[in-house]
C-alpha cells in the first residue's frame, strides 16, 4: 500500500504543474504583444501625431487627429443613445423579472450579446446607410449602440438585483411615489454598478471595428459632421496596417498605443469600480 | 424600452432575410454546399467558407480547451484567493479587452513571420498567413471566455462533496478527477459553447490573417496550413465590393447564416449556464 499511495501523489502533484504551467503560459502571448504594441507605438506619439491628420504617402509626420476625433464623437454619440436605453430596460428587467416581456427581452439580449459584430454593420447598412445614401458617421454611432446595449443593461439588472429590498420599501412605505424611488432611491444607490458597466461597454465598443466598416467607414480628413464618413482609431489601424508602406505602419502602431492605453486605462475603471460592488459582468 | 430589445433583434433578423431573399430565391439551399464562389461569373457556393469558419474555430478550440480548464482548475481549485490568483484573474481578463484589430496587426508582423518559419520546417508552402495563424490568434481571444465561466463554476462545488472524497482517502488529483469535473462537466461545457460562439464571429483578427482566398483546399495540410476564408471574413473583405444584387444578397445571407449558428450556440450555453446555477 505504501507504494501506491505514493504514486498517486506523485501523479497528483504531476497533475498540479502541469496545470500551473497552462494556466501561466497564457500570460505569455498577452506580455508579448502588450510589450510590442508598447516598444512600437511608444516613439510614434508625441504632440505632433496627435493633432495632425495623416500625411500623404510619401510625406513625413502626419497623426491621427482624424482618428481620435471620429472615435471620441461616434463612441459618446453611442453612449448617449445607449446608456439611457440600457438603464432603463435594465431597471424594467430588475423590476418585474417574472412577466413575460421580461422573459423575451431577457432572451433578446442574450441574443444580441452574441451577435457577430459584422453582422450588426451589415444589419445598420441598410438601416442607416442605405436610405441616406452615403456612409456616415451617425450609422457607426448607431451600431456600436447596438454593441454597447447588452452589457449596459445586463450589469444595470444585476447591481439593482444586489440592492437589498428593504431600501426600496422603506422609501415606498414613506409615501414615496413608485418613479421617484427608482430615480432617487435605486438608481443613485446602484450608481457605482451601472458606472462600471458604462465603462466597461465603451472599452467594450471603442476598439471595435467590423461594425464600422460598412458604416462610418473611414475618413483621411478631420471631420465632425454625423452625416459624413468618419475615421475611428481601430479602422485607421486596420487601413493603414493592411498598407503596404512603412509610413503608414509606424502611423498604425502609434494608433494601436494609443487605442491600447485608452482601452487599459477604462478596464482599471471599471475593476476599480466593480471592486465595491463585487458584481459579475 | 425592453420592448425595443425584442424589436431590435426581429427587426435584424427580418432585414438579414429580406435583404438576402434574391440570392436565397435564385440560389435555393444547394447554396450552402456549392463549391465555388465567383462572383464575376455570378456563382455563388458557401461552401469554401463554412469549411473555413469551421476549421478556424475547432483548431482553436483545441488549442484553447487545456489552458482555460487549466486557469479554471487553478484559479478555481488550487489558488482561488490571494494577490498570485488576483493577478492571474486581471490577466486574463485584459486578454479578452485587448481590441481584435489589435491582435490581428500584432499577428501579422509578428507572428506571420514565426509561422513561414516554422510552415518551412515542416515542409508546406510558406505562406506564413492562413486558418493555422488564425487559429492561433483566436485560441489566444476566446480563452477568457470559457476560463472565467470555467472559475466560476468550479467555486460554486459544495466543499461537503470534496470533503467527503478527501475523507475517504483521495488525493487532490483524484478529488479534482473524480469530484470537480464530473459536478462541473455540463458548465465547463457551456464555457466552450461560448467561446466557440465567439471564434465563429469574431472578424477583424481572421480577415487580416487568413490570407482571404475562397478557393477549396485539395488536401487536409493545404487546408490548415494554407490561407482561407470565414464567413465574417468574406464579408467584411466583399461587402463594399459587392456591385450587384445577387452577389451583395449572397453575402448577407452569409451573415444570415453566421447570426443563425451563433445565436442557436449562445443560448445553449446560456441555457446550460442557467440550469448549473439555479440547480
Amino acid at each position: 500500500m505504501e507504494a501506491k499511495i505514493g504514486f498517486r501523489n506523485v501523479k497528483s502533484v504531476i497533475f498540479k504543474s502541469i496545470v500551473v504551467f497552462f494556466a501561466f503560459l497564457i500570460t505569455v502571448p498577452l506580455i508579448v504583444v502588450l510589450v510590442y504594441i508598447i516598444k512600437q507605438g511608444v516613439t510614434q506619439v508625441n504632440w505632433h501625431f496627435l493633432t495632425n491628420v495623416p500625411a500623404p504617402v510619401g510625406e513625413t509626420g502626419g497623426g491621427i487627429l482624424n482618428a481620435l476625433w471620429g472615435s471620441f464623437i461616434m463612441v459618446m454619440a453611442a453612449a448617449v443613445v445607449a446608456i439611457p436605453i440600457g438603464m432603463m430596460a435594465g431597471i424594467y428587467l430588475s423590476e418585474n423579472s417574472r412577466t413575460k416581456l421580461a422573459y423575451y427581452s431577457g432572451l433578446c439580449v442574450d441574443i444580441l450579446q452574441g451577435v457577430p459584430s459584422i453582422v450588426v454593420g451589415i444589419v445598420v447598412y441598410f438601416w442607416v446607410v442605405k436610405p441616406l445614401g452615403t456612409f456616415s458617421a451617425i450609422s457607426g454611432s448607431l451600431a456600436l449602440a447596438i454593441m454597447m446595449l447588452p452589457i449596459v443593461i445586463r450589469s444595470t439588472e444585476q447591481t439593482l438585483r444586489l440592492l437589498p429590498d428593504s431600501l426600496k420599501e422603506a422609501a415606498l412605505s414613506l409615501g414615496v411615489p413608485y418613479h421617484r424611488v427608482i430615480l432617487k432611491v435605486i438608481v443613485p444607490c446602484g450608481f457605482a454598478g451601472i458606472l462600471s458597466g458604462i465603462t466597461l461597454s465603451i472599452a467594450r465598443v471603442i476598439g471595435e471595428t467590423a461594425p464600422l466598416l460598412f458604416t462610418a467607414f473611414g475618413n483621411p480628413y478631420l471631420s465632425s459632421s454625423l452625416t459624413k464618413p468618419m475615421e475611428s482609431l481601430p479602422h485607421l489601424i486596420f487601413t493603414y496596417a493592411t498598407s503596404p508602406y512603412d509610413d503608414w505602419h509606424n502611423l498604425a502602431w502609434g494608433a494601436s498605443f494609443i487605442l491600447l492605453m485608452f482601452v487599459l486605462i477604462l478596464n482599471i475603471v471599471t475593476k476599480l469600480l466593480t471592486r465595491r460592488w463585487k458584481i459579475q459582468l | 424600452m425592453s420592448a425595443l430589445l425584442v424589436i431590435i433583434i426581429l427587426g435584424v433578423l427580418a432585414t438579414l432575410i429580406l435583404e438576402s431573399m434574391p440570392s436565397i430565391k435564385s440560389l435555393g439551399i444547394g447554396f450552402l454546399w456549392g463549391k465555388i464562389w465567383d462572383p464575376v461569373q455570378n456563382i455563388y457556393g458557401a461552401y469554401p467558407f463554412l469549411v473555413g469558419t469551421l476549421l478556424t474555430s475547432f483548431i482553436a478550440l483545441i488549442i484553447s480547451v487545456p489552458f482555460s480548464y487549466a486557469i479554471a482548475i487553478y484559479l478555481g481549485e488550487y489558488n482561488p484567493k490571494g494577490w498570485l490568483s488576483d493577478l492571474l484573474k486581471n490577466t486574463i481578463e485584459l486578454i479578452a479587452a485587448v481590441p481584435s484589430i489589435i491582435y490581428g496587426f500584432w499577428g501579422l508582423f509578428v507572428l506571420v513571420p514565426i509561422i513561414r518559419t516554422f510552415e518551412m520546417k515542416i515542409g508546406v508552402a510558406p505562406y506564413g498567413i492562413g486558418v493555422f495563424t488564425s487559429s492561433l490568434i483566436l485560441a489566444v481571444m476566446i480563452i477568457p471566455y470559457a476560463a472565467s465561466l470555467g472559475i466560476t463554476l468550479i467555486r460554486m462545488v459544495p466543499s461537503p462533496l470534496k470533503e467527503g472524497a478527501y475523507a475517504l482517502g483521495a488525493t487532490r488529483y483524484e478529488v479534482i478527477k473524480s469530484v470537480i469535473m464530473p459536478y462541473t462537466r455540463s458548465g465547463l461545457f457551456a464555457g466552450i459553447l461560448l467561446s466557440l460562439g465567439r471564434a465563429l464571429g469574431e472578424t477583424m483578427a481572421v480577415t487580416m490573417l487568413i490570407g482571404n482566398t475562397s478557393a477549396v483546399a485539395d488536401s487536409l495540410k493545404n487546408a490548415i496550413f494554407g490561407p482561407g476564408n470565414t464567413m465574417a471574413s468574406v464579408i467584411a473583405n466583399e461587402f463594399t465590393e459587392a456591385d450587384h444584387t445577387e452577389y451583395l444578397s449572397a453575402l448577407i445571407e452569409l451573415g444570415l447564416v453566421l447570426f443563425f449558428v451563433t445565436v442557436v450556440i449562445n443560448l445553449i450555453g446560456k441555457r446550460i449556464i442557467t440550469r448549473f446555477t439555479n440547480n
